[in-house]
């Protein structure tokens, strides 16, 4: 069957012709042009400039998509070497115009705020580009597509030596650009690097002349990277790299570098980064579960719950707090109160298999939050008005007050936290886990107590969330039960599976991605779930494995791809 | 000689819905013996084994192990009880290497615990290294030294018939049962494996509980053959009496076309 579905696609290839591919290609990135449109990105993109007062990332964004058109056409390579590809990607360029372009004469012509609220009259004067005729805008539309889907397409027959210092070039200016608000404190801040900022930027961005300058001196990096590639490399060689002991010390000489970074990047770097600290803890926890474990386990915000109302009920300085206890006081005793519901939790879900848990686990979790919310915890659990005042850690007369040194708290709790779960699971109890990961029933037979090492995994696991609650509860200094949403659940589970599961540099990493590349975007509202779910599903499609994924998971999956190669072979054998 | 039974099924009933698999089966394994369990397609005979090893319980009648009464209990504590098995799929924890395979059939012998791991104490860094040392020894037993650190899906298929045993044998059974292990082997490779399972019963003193559909395999390691025929035992004795036996060759031709081999 296999081998009719590849034969099947072979014909269908030997139809699409190049210039209906062209076609297609156009259409298609039209389509997301006016989708971004109709959904109130564009314009969102519109107001954040890239560089000021000449390019705002709405028409850099709609310029990519006309000059992906191109590229895409280039690349499938369908025509040959002497060829119209120019031509082709100047098609496909235009129509990927051609369907904003019609949105916005439409828009002149119809009111259609009424169905589409974001479809008003700054989106359209963006789409005409200014022009008083909806038309003459659509032909500048057009014009523009075309020349855009054209450069696109010739791009990549451009000489290596040209071609890398060109994108190196924009790509460095555009980041310099999307990023300044995370760029310029840190160059700001410190007299040394003013002057530079002086230079780049101003108070609103990046500068025309800032643009221009990080451009030049890319592209001639770049370039001089490119010619004297074999001449760089030996020097670097030079350096020692070679040497185990002297990488080390590169590598941690990189280590203290980038955790040194958020004392000069500022609070909001350090409110991202503690988030994103907070976020690695419970994935290292919930990655006992399902990563070692294979028990999924959607409730897993109620540990976090737990943990941070432990937390508040001993150090708040509120008429519900049952003591006043220091945060180094209350934090063990919150993980350990977490770690018994936790087991407390596993007990009713003990006989369920895959799916189910999936769906027990869920309810369970909602049920934590519902029962602080209710009327009969109100008393003690203050419901939804919350916990308030809750006192920052203090040590010694210092006080973590900052979100800076918040975050340094949370980086020293995770290095704890991951060594516990490294030698967890390389330990007698790890290598249980793993088993019944592949087969519970066998590894009952072999002798090992589904109960105590499934309820072991649940209550570890719930202690490291516990921990990361702790720390949750001091840093908002009050906590509702608002706070500890579904979302917060799921948002686990996909950094772990996203970050590669079962892997502890996976957690970091997936939490990084997941959760602090979109506090980065939070002034999108809404829309960085957009691109939360485009990065999820861009991962799940190009990297399956995860972005770091463990030795162990990267095997399986060979395995599988392979497996699948070979019954491919066989079935393709039996059917010719 | 009735002190010299291991095990001893009484009456073991198993029904699936209106199925009758097991049917008030009275099996005796000797100490020290390869006793074979054989009969047609869904005789019963795998039904036998997961209600020994207490996968399902059995519906009715008692099994005794060394003089304890084991049905009722959870398989792990029937592992513990002494009793381990293979399976006629495979069903290696595919992706833990060889040697964790075999790690986690000595879970119950080992004595480490999660904290001692999280502090690395002294006494869980002996148990570890002394587990691996065992386990080597277990690999070498069964002729894959030099395999360990292959993850099990990556053996060959013979070499993942014997890691299975190799991880039963880790748990120090008593009884080993083994449900076809020669399934899929060449001539050869079954002979290799029948003097296998020969030198696990010699060397290691383990009771050998065996299904296999190959009678040139079953006459020529077995000491006591029992045969099974929907759920029923219809004849048991030594390989010449069962031969010889004229409900055997009834069963086996009036169910399947082909004879024995």
């Amino acid at each position: 069957m296999a081998f009719e579905i590849v034969a099947a696609s072979r014909a269908e290839q030997a139809k699409t012709t190049p210039w209906r591919h062209a076609i297609r290609t156009g259409l298609a990135l039209g389509g997301a042009g006016v989708f971004m449109a109709v959904v109130g990105i564009l314009m969102m993109f519109q107001n954040r400039p890239i560089i000021v007062g000449t390019l705002t990332l709405g028409y850099a964004t709609l310029g990519l998509t006309l000059f992906t058109a191109g590229l895409l056409i280039a690349r499938r390579g369908l025509f040959g070497h002497r060829d119209p590809t120019g031509l082709a990607g100047a098609v496909a360029g235009a129509l990927a115009a051609s369907l904003p372009a019609l949105l916005a004469v439409l828009m002149s012509l119809v009111d259609l705020r009424g169905v589409f609220v974001a479809l008003n009259p700054p989106l359209l004067t963006m789409l005409t580009f200014h022009q008083e005729s909806a038309l003459l805008g659509a032909v500048c539309f057009l014009v523009l597509g075309a020349a855009l889907g054209g450069a696109g397409a010739l791009f990549l027959q451009l000489p290596d030596g040209i071609r890398r210092p060109l994108a190196g070039g924009l790509i460095a200016t555009g980041l310099a650009g999307m990023l300044q608000e995370l760029i310029r404190p840190i160059l700001a801040n410190s007299p040394v690097t003013k002057p530079l900022h002086d230079l780049l930027y101003t108070w609103s961005g990046l500068t025309l002349r800032g643009a221009v300058i990080i451009f030049l001196v890319v592209a001639a990096a770049v370039l001089l990277w490119h010619l004297n590639r074999q001449r760089i490399e030996t020097a670097v060689g030079g350096l020692g790299l070679r040497t185990l002991r002297m990488r080390l010390g590169y590598m941690g000489a990189a280590a203290l570098l980038v955790a040194l970074f958020p004392l000069f990047a500022g609070n909001f770097i350090g409110q991202v980064l503690l988030i994103v600290g907070l976020f690695t803890l419970m994935g290292m926890g919930l990655n006992l579960e399902v990563g070692l474990a294979g028990l999924l386990d959607l409730g897993f915000v109620a540990f976090y719950a737990v943990g941070a109302y432990a937390t508040a009920l001993l150090m708040a300085d509120s008429p519900y707090a049952l003591a006043r206890l220091s945060f180094w006081q209350a934090m063990p005793i919150a993980v350990l109160v977490s770690l018994i519901v936790g087991v407390i939790f596993g007990i009713p879900v003990l006989k369920i298999r895959g799916d189910y848990l999936a769906v027990a686990t869920l309810a369970l979790g909602e049920i934590v939050r519902v029962v602080v919310l209710s009327d009969a915890a109100a008393p003690f659990l203050a419901g939804s008005e919350g916990i308030l005042r809750i006192p920052r850690p203090e040590i010694g007369g210092f006080v973590f007050g900052t979100p800076v040194s918040l975050f340094y708290l949370t980086l020293a709790a995770s290095l704890v936290a991951a060594y516990v779960a490294w030698r967890l699971g390389e330990s007698r109890l790890g290598r249980a886990w793993r088993a019944i990961r592949d087969d519970e029933d066998v590894a009952e037979a072999l002798g090992i107590n589904l109960i105590q090492v499934k309820l072991l995994a649940y209550g570890l696991g719930a202690a490291f969330a516990g921990l990361a609650g702790s720390i949750f509860a001091v840093m908002l200094g009050s906590i509702y039960p608002h706070s500890f949403q579904l979302i917060i659940s799921i948002n686990i589970l996909a950094l772990i599976i996203v970050g590669g599961l079962g892997s502890l540099p996976g957690v970091a990493v997936g939490a990084t991605v997941l959760i602090g590349l979109p506090e980065m975007l939070r002034e999108f509202g809404e829309f960085r779930y957009l691109f939360y779910g485009l990065a999820i599903i861009a991962v799940m499609r190009l990297k399956p494995e995860g972005l770091w994924p463990s030795a162990a998971r990267l095997r399986e999956l060979d395995i599988d791809a392979e497996t699948v190669v070979v019954q491919q072979a066989q079935v393709a054998e039996k059917n010719s | 000689m009735t002190d010299a039974v291991l095990l001893r099924t009484e009456q073991m009933t198993k029904r699936f819905g209106g199925l009758l698999a097991v049917d008030n089966l009275e099996l005796q394994v000797r100490h020290g013996a390869i006793h074979s369990i054989i009969g047609p397609n869904g005789a019963g005979k795998t039904t036998v084994f997961n209600c020994i090893m207490e996968f399902y319980p059995p519906d009715d009648g008692q099994i005794w192990f060394a003089g304890q009464r084991i049905d009722g209990l959870t398989p792990d504590r029937v592992a513990a009880a002494g009793i381990n098995r293979t399976y006629q799929t495979i069903r290696l924890f595919r992706s833990l290497t060889a040697i964790e395979n075999i790690m986690v059939g000595m879970h119950i012998h080992l004595k480490s615990t999660w904290y001692g791991a999280v502090l690395n104490t002294r006494g869980t860094r002996a148990d570890e290294a002394r587990a691996h040392g065992d386990a080597r020894h277990i690999l070498d037993f069964v002729g894959l030294r030099g395999r360990g650190d292959v993850v099990a899906r990556d053996l060959a298929y013979g070499e993942q018939r014997r890691l299975e045993v190799a991880r039963a044998l880790a748990t120090r059974p008593r009884l080993l049962m083994l449900d076809e292990p020669m399934c899929g082997m060449n001539p050869r490779e079954s002979g290799e494996m029948m003097s296998f399972i020969r030198r696990v019963r010699d060397q290691r003193g383990v009771t050998i509980l065996l299904i296999e559909h190959s009678m040139r395999v079953v006459m020529g390691i077995s000491d006591r053959v029992s045969v099974l025929d929907h759920g029923v035992k219809i004849a048991e004795g030594t390989p010449a009496e069962i031969q010889a036996d004229e409900r055997v060759i009834e069963a086996y031709l009036g169910t399947t076309e082909k004879g024995p081999q």
